[in-house]
């Protein structure tokens, strides 16, 4: 049993992950950051075209960069190709003025040569023709001619720098033809010219130029022969003219694409500034304005703006000060008017009470006195609270509460009303509690309103009142058989000192306005009041009210439309907003429970 | 059941009118016209309850109000105008046991007043612990480690009334019923103000309230939740 030495390091150092498993690390890195990147591309494209679409900048930019490319590509394609056939053109008319010379040099050594060897001489005459044989001016081939029958004395020769394997093919037939034909001039051509040795591989624009000449009879006359010169300088000029082309282009259009951005950027700034200060404006703070410089179009939107935000905030204070004032006239009314009312009250009161003892007149006086003085009373409470909605003053002081409870107490409070009316109330409630966080108050008096009305109107047949809540809203819909509501009554029922039957309903009592300060209750708890009527059908009323501040209604959790409604047309139920009551549209029956209640899971 | 009543309001009329109901009813009143001379009409006669104009002239009915709150327990019944949570809560906070909204029916106004004025006959001697307070329910105290903490009526009849039943909870209707003797009222800010008031002298920190227990949506319970 041997003890590693202090020193060793322990096995398992071994194995710990080489850094550089499977490449280096920030290629590592790169290639995670690409896959993320590649799997939000979803979410990254959004930003991109959320970006684009606000930003009028980054638009502008963009387009203008895009515009300038467009344009420097094609002014750069256009120059280039210009200098490029100028350059072939001047070097292609250079090489014929040489090839001229050189023909007749080349008529000459022919007649001067000694030796009678023809092989020989067109070696030579390849040889001087192509100039120092380090670095020769030209490449110089020489062809049997095209017409030749059979075997001739002279084989193809051409300059050593030439690739054996091009010697016969280099020449275009075209070019070829031409010098046949035309024996006596010179033609010329462009052609491309193996960069290197190797025949399949990149190639440059060269000139070849081709005349006939005469090698007098040992050598059988006639042979063709052609300068080819290499355009690599003009190659070469044309690649560096690209190069700035290519990097002025890009500098210009980085040059066009900043000045977009500086111009748009003064332009839009202020427009920016503009669109901050209207959102501050929207959100409250009326005393924001912009900063303005100078005197230009943008200095004349900022004062515009200024104005207008100017004119706003005074029109604004104005209406406030106006609401403030009509709060206060309210407040003050009732205050004075109050006071007096209650002595009169009293006084009414103690006289109604000692009534046995007063004559015949006297006491219906007093009974008359006493039941108007309540009429009076109501009247003007529903006054003040309808002002009070028209002041703006109304406030919500919602806390959580049984709906069933507020239900009950008003049952309760009704039953002598009710019991003078022979008018049964059945009211079918939940057993579990329906909380909501509503104003008790208000949601009450909406409710006595409400079932006030229905015993009243109910012509002794029952009411009938249903409570219902799903995880949005809870609802009271209240249910009578009396007359009924004509279609074009429906709309009515809400305004203020509407009265179903003008005729009679004054012995009914009521002010004309409970249903006008209920559907006020409703609006202040963003709540619906809707109402179905049909003449001889009685009507329905159905009071929906978020559970919490905040939820925006799309169902009721009861229907407004009876079952005992009749046919779909006569269906068409009322809000009080105007609206087509949403009970109108039918709700898909996987929705709703047997009693067409909505599901617990029914609302989206 | 007899008592004085002073009755603080400047609209003579009302005023009259008032005394002659209260009069009617048994009760004996007496009168002040403004609120700068209601504290020492308060001292000289010594009311078994105020009937109080929240608008008063020469000094607001709410300074009044917190003025003889600050020297003694006495019912206090406000008359107010509006019906305005603001003006209502602001008036309970300043120490009125319950409020009239004009017009009243002289009914109302005397129930109110019967209400405030009717104490149990010498009730049973009756000790009653919650918490850490000791109440005795005969000797209208309630006592921290020996130490009387100072209630007005109204709250020690709240307290009382839930901490006859521990562990109960009371609905804000049951408790109106109980102490202010209402019947089918749902004025919750009665209740919600005066358990305000009440923690805020009973309670080690009415923050946390250890004694009287708010149970959300349903009302509240005396003990630990």
């Amino acid at each position: 049993m041997s003890v590693p030495p202090a020193g060793t390091p322990p096995a398992g150092l071994a194995a710990q992950p080489s850094v550089g498993s499977g490449g280096p690390r920030w290629w590592e890195r790169t290639r995670r950051f690409c896959r993320r990147w590649w799997r939000r591309r979803g979410a990254v494209t959004r930003l991109l075209r959320r970006r684009w679409r606000r930003s009028l900048q980054i638009r502008v930019v963009a387009t203008t960069v895009l515009l300038g490319l467009v344009v420097v590509f094609a002014v750069g394609n256009f120059l280039l190709a210009q200098i490029g056939s100028g350059l072939v053109d001047s070097r292609r008319k250079a090489a014929e003025n040489e090839g001229a010379s050189l023909f007749q040099t080349a008529t000459k050594f022919v007649r001067g040569y000694a030796n009678s060897d023809p092989g020989q001489m067109a070696t030579d005459l390849v040889l001087t023709l192509q100039g120092p044989p380090d670095s020769p001016l030209r490449l110089v081939i020489l062809l049997a001619p095209q017409s030749a029958k059979g075997p001739v004395p002279v084989q193809n020769r051409a300059s050593p720098a030439v690739p054996a394997g091009v010697v016969a093919t280099i020449i275009p037939p075209a070019l070829r033809q031409q010098v046949n034909r035309d024996q006596n001039h010179q033609s010329s051509t462009n052609i491309r010219y193996p960069k290197a040795d190797d025949l399949g591989g990149p190639t440059v624009p060269a000139v070849a130029v081709g005349s006939m000449i005469d090698l007098g009879p040992s050598a059988g006359g006639n042979y063709e022969l052609y300068f080819i010169y290499r355009l690599d300088r003009e190659v070469q000029i044309l690649e560096l003219v690209q190069q700035t082309f290519l990097i002025g282009g890009a500098l210009l259009v980085l040059l066009v694409g900043a000045v977009a951005f500086v111009v748009t950027r003064q332009v839009v700034a202020p427009v920016r500034q503009a669109a901050s200060t209207a959102e501050e404006l929207a959100s409250g703070h009326l005393d924001r304005r912009m900063k303005v410089r100078g005197d230009d179009d943008l200095a004349r939107l900022g004062r515009a703006f200024n104005e207008m935000a100017e004119s706003l905030e005074r029109q604004i204070h104005r209406l406030e000060e106006l609401s403030r004032v009509q709060r206060q006239f309210v407040s003050d009314v009732s205050h004075e008017l109050r006071t007096p009312l209650t002595t009169i009250r009293m006084a009414g009161e103690v006289m109604y009470e000692a009534r046995s003892s007063f004559e015949p007149a006297l006491a219906r006086s007093a009974e008359l006195l006493q039941a108007q003085l309540d009429r009076f009373e109501l009247l003007l409470s529903d006054l003040l609270e309808v002002s009070r909605f028209d002041a703006g003053a109304a406030v919500l002081e919602a806390e959580p509460v049984d709906v069933r409870e507020v239900v009950s107490r008003v049952v309760d409070g009704l039953g002598p009303l009710a019991e003078r009316r022979g008018c049964p109330v059945l009211t079918r409630l939940p057993l579990v509690p329906c909380l909501a966080e509503i104003d008790p108050r208000r949601v009450e008096r909406i409710v006595r309103n409400l079932v006030g009305n229905a015993i009243e109107h109910g012509e002794s047949q029952p009411v009938e009142i249903l409570v219902a809540a799903d995880a949005l809203a809870v609802a009271v819909s209240v249910r009578d058989h009396g007359v009924g509501l004509h279609e074009d009554e429906l709309s009515l029922v809400f305004n203020r000192f509407w009265r179903a039957d003008p005729a009679r309903a004054r012995s009914t009592g009521g002010t004309g306005l409970g249903l006008a300060i209920a559907l006020e209750d409703a609006h202040l708890h963003e709540g619906w009041l809707d109402v179905w009527g049909r003449p001889g059908k009685g009507a329905c009323f159905r009071l929906t009210l978020p559970r919490r501040a905040g939820i925006v209604l799309t169902a009721s959790p009861l229907p407004l439309v009876p079952d005992d409604a009749g046919p779909a047309w006569a269906r068409t139920p009322w809000s009080g907003d105007g609206r087509p009551g949403p009970a109108a549209l039918p709700l898909p029956p996987e929705l709703t429970d047997a009693d067409g209640h909505l599901g617990p899971g029914g609302v989206a | 059941m007899r008592g004085r009543v002073l009755v603080v309001d400047d609209d003579t009329a009302l005023a009259e009118m008032l005394g002659i109901v209260l009069r009617g009813e048994g009760f004996e009143p007496v009168f002040c016209a403004d609120g700068s001379g209601a504290l020492e009409a308060f001292r000289s006669t010594r009311p078994d309850l105020v009937l109080l104009d929240l608008m008063l002239p020469g000094r607001d009915g709410i300074e009044v109000c917190r003025m003889i709150r600050s020297e003694s327990g006495v019912p206090i019944v406000m008359l107010t105008a509006k019906s305005d949570t603001v003006d209502v809560v602001l008036g309970l906070e300043s120490g009125a046991d319950d409020y009239v909204v004009k017009p009243f029916k002289p009914k109302e106004l005397v129930a109110r007043v019967r209400a405030r004025l009717r104490r149990s006959d010498e009730p049973a001697p009756e000790q009653l612990d919650i918490g850490d307070l000791t109440i005795d329910v005969a000797g209208h105290s309630v006592r921290r480690d020996g130490q009387v903490i100072p209630l007005t009526p109204l709250e020690f009849d709240l307290l009382v009334a839930l901490a006859r039943k521990p562990w109960q909870v009371f609905t804000r209707e049951v408790l109106l019923e109980q102490v202010w003797g209402y019947r089918h009222a749902a004025d919750t800010r009665l209740v919600n103000v005066h358990v305000q008031r009440l923690r805020s002298k009973i309670e080690r920190d009415p923050e946390k309230p250890e004694i009287v227990i708010t149970v959300r949506g349903v009302g509240y319970k005396a003990g630990p939740a």
